[in-house]
């Protein structure tokens, strides 16, 4: 079957085979599980079992928190004993909310069975039990898969590609689980393939160096539509964007999803896990992990319960500290480092890898960027590496962009290549932050900007509808007016006595207010006489035994009561020229 | 248990710069090798005594700056833009000259800049073109190829040629001579072929100039050698040789008297080989994306052939490559790669308002 050549990528060491001396193994069941709530892209699940409470092998522990979330399943029976934050495996060693399970050591399931007929079930009803089941991708990303499944009738999907990829070193999850499982693995794609529609073409992706698993996966897939395509060993073909394109020759737009092109790429680990939800009716509980290094004197395949601590793992493995150069969880391209082995295992763990310092020795010091170009030979997506680590030297987020920032995959080819030992990956998933922290801080003042401008529209819009309305009454007393003058007019000179009688009412009125006024004047006149009285009484009283100063107050209060009600009597008198000279009008 | 926290990648290949930059320095060896046969110790002398001062000068330098020097040393940078310079000189050349080229590629065209990976332009031909002004005379004096020595003289020893460099003593008679591009550009009106017959320069060469011919292939073979360790892509050189090659077979005119120069002549004598595989694959000072290094490339072959046809000079590289390393940045922006997913390249002077408006236009 024809294939396509990506440009770039690199071959790192494959270091696949220290891991498959071995078959699948299990570890001890560990004392305490730790299941982490957000162990897929989405909502956090929303744990559902009370503190104390008792729970079976695959009980449902966790709720899927909205559409784009998935469930978590207890891995065995035992006993909730803790609900809370803990540390969880992240490269910044933070906290998240976790279940912790301790195990009752019985390993009891609960009562489950598969869907009956599952070949003649809908759609509908597979994707409900594959969402029930908790299942998320299992080669990285954690997407759920119910909702990857579910494109929508307006994308119909005309090929499904299955990734067999694990074109990362040391990884062997993938390769280990096809060796033993293919048949399962055909039925699950089966399943996938029922969801999807039938698509016309269905394709497993995988590398030419796993012949093992290529020749596992021959007898089963006579006849089932499915393709087995194995290409060159180069890394990174495995990424969905990488092997799409090797498989068709198509190319995902950028910001697009595969489903855009009429494509859907599945981990072939997670079909595994789609045929167990849906024939035996087993939720996700376990995945293949592989645990590989020098550091660990066993290097192979786990089934490893979800939950299962890091350093259960090591401890069953021969591990030896002094020998590790650095503690990864995934593969030595994209995984990140581990600052502690108290972090559990979840759904899309495929490697735990402690390499000696002999494999992969510690960083040698940055040097200077010579432009030499091989990041740019390597990178898998054509971009300019050296180019994007000037400009985010620069902090220049626009160059950055035009430059495709957002199109690296951060494969990490580009570091691995690089002579000046520069973690070039590092400094684009900073300026990636950077800028997305940016594009929020937009977001939020254009909104901050919106809402006061729609604030100052607002008022401007109330100024405005007052003054019509003051416009309006004005408008209405106005015309009030003209009516009257106009039925005055028109009633002329019959009116006489009407006017008379209100300029009668008018007089009359305005004579309470002059008496009200003469009332008050004389009220303050009283009040003005009194506090000048007091003030008198208290000077006279003052004799010697006050100081000067004292006297000199007493007489200066005394002064000012006195101006006080001279004030007053003038007002007064004022105002009853006022009305007298009324009266005379 | 604690463990280091570090980003990844974790593995890492063997190569670092300091690696490449030595592969550089042993891929000038077959080219060397031919200048020293040809013309004598000459060519050995500048290449150590200017990979001594710059070494010194990077150390001092590095020392002032208050870096670690046994780490900038270890990147071999300097002594490739010595062993660059030295080879591009004269052979035979005062000490002082040697010394005053360095310098100036060292101290100026790299540290004033801030250093490796910083300079704008091609250090060695700073170096070499801040020498070819300032003292001309010491700069278009070159030795006689072996083949055509006088009866009874000889290239100076080893001792006499020392002596030649640091104690100013005078070559003998017949010792330097013109370079075949000089020879070439002041042979007026003459047509191609009457020069081709009565200058021995050309006539006892096999394709382009005794002993430059050697040179040049000296220079291609380190060259092919570096491309297949993949120091360099084609790009570059390819695209200078390519058309120096076409702008000389389209001025050819028929062998004439005004003819520049055939190919042939063009594309292995003088600099040609050694500046496109080594001065122009500079990749601190050239375009950085591919179809860039076409253009910058090209643009070389373009200026080497102007300024040798019909400028002053009789060889062009330096200041080809020192022009195109102006126009390196502005050919960054036009010539971005196409990305995955992308229908089209984009622009690297590209805003974001543009392109909401090609999506609005969409």
């Amino acid at each position: 079957m024809k294939t396509w050549v990506t440009p770039g990528g690199v071959h790192p060491p494959e270091n696949k085979h220290q891991s498959l001396t071995l078959p699948i193994g299990s570890l001890p069941l560990p004392e305490k599980l730790l299941i982490t709530l957000s162990q897929h892209i989405g909502t956090p699940a929303k744990p559902c079992v009370e503190l104390g409470s008792s729970v079976l092998k695959g009980q449902k522990i966790a709720e899927a928190a909205g559409p784009v979330s998935v469930p978590m399943h207890a891995p065995t029976s035992g006993t909730i004993s803790a609900i809370e934050h803990r540390p969880i495996a992240h490269s910044s060693g933070m906290l998240a909310p976790c279940i912790e399970i301790t195990s009752d050591g019985r390993d009891q399931w609960q009562a489950h069975q598969g869907i009956e007929d599952y070949k003649n079930a809908s759609a509908s009803t597979l994707l409900q039990a594959i969402a029930e089941a908790g299942i998320a991708g299992m080669g990285g990303a954690g997407f759920p898969s119910a909702v990857k499944l579910n494109p929508g009738s307006e994308r119909p999907i005309h090929t499904l590609i299955v990734n067999a990829t694990e074109c990362e070193p040391y990884i062997t999850a993938d390769d280990s689980a096809i060796r033993e499982r293919a048949a399962e693995i055909i039925e699950g794609i089966g399943i996938l393939s029922q969801i999807l529609g039938h698509p016309d073409n269905i394709l497993i992706g995988i590398e030419d160096n796993k012949p093992e698993a290529i020749a596992a996966l021959e007898p089963h897939t006579q006849d089932s539509g499915v393709s087995v395509v194995s290409f060159p060993t180069k890394y990174p073909s495995g990424g969905e964007k990488q092997l799409i394109y090797i498989l068709t020759g198509q190319e995902i737009p950028s910001g697009g999803l595969p489903a855009d092109i009429g494509m859907v790429c599945v981990n072939i680990g997670t079909t595994y896990a789609i045929k167990r939800a849906i024939v035996e009716g087993e939720p996700l509980i376990s995945r293949v992990t592989t645990m590989t290094g020098e550091a660990c004197g066993i290097n192979r395949n786990y089934e490893t319960l979800i939950g299962t601590m890091v350093s259960h793992m090591l401890e069953h493995s021969q591990f030896n500290q002094d020998r590790c150069s650095r503690l990864v969880m995934g593969g030595p391209m994209m995984g990140f480092s581990l600052t502690s082995a108290e972090v559990p295992i979840v759904k899309t763990t495929n490697c735990i890898l402690a390499p000696s310092y002999d494999e992969i020795p510690d960083d040698e010091p940055a040097q200077p960027c010579i432009r030499c170009g091989l990041c740019a030979e390597a990178c898998p997506v054509s971009l300019l590496p050296q180019q994007l680590f000037w400009y985010s030297q620069a902090e220049d987020h626009e160059r950055l962009e035009a430059h495709n920032l957002f199109d690296c995959i951060e494969c990490g080819a580009c570091s691995y290549v690089c002579p000046s030992n520069i973690p070039l990956v590092q400094y684009y998933r900073h300026s990636k932050g950077e800028i997305q922290k940016a594009r929020v801080e937009k977001v939020k003042s254009d909104h901050a900007r919106q809402r006061f401008e729609f604030h100052q529209q607002r008022m401007e819009q109330a100024e405005r509808d007052k003054e019509a309305k003051r416009a309006a009454r004005r408008e209405a007393a106005e015309k009030a007016k003209t009516a009257k003058s106009g039925s005055e007019d028109k009633s002329g000179a019959g009116s006489a006595a009407d006017i008379i009688a209100a300029a009668q009412a008018r007089a009359a009125a305005r004579k309470v207010s002059p008496e009200q006024q003469q009332a008050k004047f004389e009220r303050s006149i009283a009040g003005a006489e009194m506090r000048l009285q007091m003030a008198e009484e208290k000077l006279a009283e003052a004799d010697d035994s006050q100081t000067d100063e004292q006297k000199n107050i007493l007489v200066a209060a005394a002064e000012a009561a006195r101006q006080k009600l001279e004030q007053a009597r003038g007002r007064l008198a004022e105002h009853l020229k006022e009305r007298n000279g009324e009266q005379v009008d | 248990m604690a463990f280091k926290q570090i980003t990844s990648p974790h593995a890492h290949a063997s190569q670092n710069t300091g690696k490449v930059m030595q592969l550089v320095l042993w891929a000038t060896l077959p080219g060397l090798l031919a200048l020293t046969y040809h013309f004598g110790w000459g060519s050995l002398i500048n290449v150590v005594l200017a990979t001594a001062t710059a070494v010194a000068t990077e150390a001092l330098i590095v020392q002032m700056r208050g870096r670690s020097v046994s780490f900038y040393l270890r990147d071999y940078s300097a002594a490739v833009t010595a062993v660059l310079l030295g080879l591009s000189l004269p052979p035979l050349a005062p000490w002082w000259v040697v010394v005053v080229g360095t310098l100036s590629s060292i101290v100026v065209a790299k540290h004033l800049y801030g250093g490796l990976g910083y300079n704008p332009f091609n250090p060695a031909m700073v170096g070499y073109v801040v020498l070819l002004i300032s003292f001309p005379i010491q700069m278009t004096s070159w030795v006689t190829p072996l083949a055509l020595l006088p009866d009874g003289v000889s290239h100076p020893g080893l001792v006499e040629s020392l002596s030649i460099v640091f104690a100013g003593y005078s070559p003998a008679d017949g010792v330097t001579g013109p370079t075949p591009l000089d020879s070439f550009k002041y042979s007026d009106g003459l047509l191609v072929d009457q020069i081709y017959s009565q200058n021995p320069l050309f006539s006892q060469a096999g394709i382009a100039g005794v002993g430059w011919e050697w040179v040049n292939l000296g220079f291609l073979a380190g060259g092919l050698v570096l491309l297949g360790s993949r120091i360099f892509t084609w790009h570059g050189p390819v695209a200078m040789l390519a058309t120096i090659a076409i702008m000389s077979a389209l001025f050819w005119d028929g062998g004439s008297s005004n003819s520049p120069g055939s190919p042939l002549m063009h594309l292995f004598s003088g600099a040609s080989m050694m500046g496109a595989f080594f001065i122009l694959t500079d990749p601190v000072s050239s375009a950085v994306s591919n179809r860039g290094r076409l253009v910058y490339g090209a643009l070389i072959g373009v200026l080497v052939y102007i300024i040798r046809a019909w400028g002053n000079y009789p060889d062009a590289v330096a200041f080809a490559v020192l022009l195109a390393n102006f126009a390196a940045p502005f050919i960054d922006n036009y010539t971005l790669p196409r990305t995955y997913g992308h229908i089209d390249r984009r622009r690297a002077t590209e805003k974001e308002e543009d392109q909401q408006e090609e999506e609005k236009s969409k």
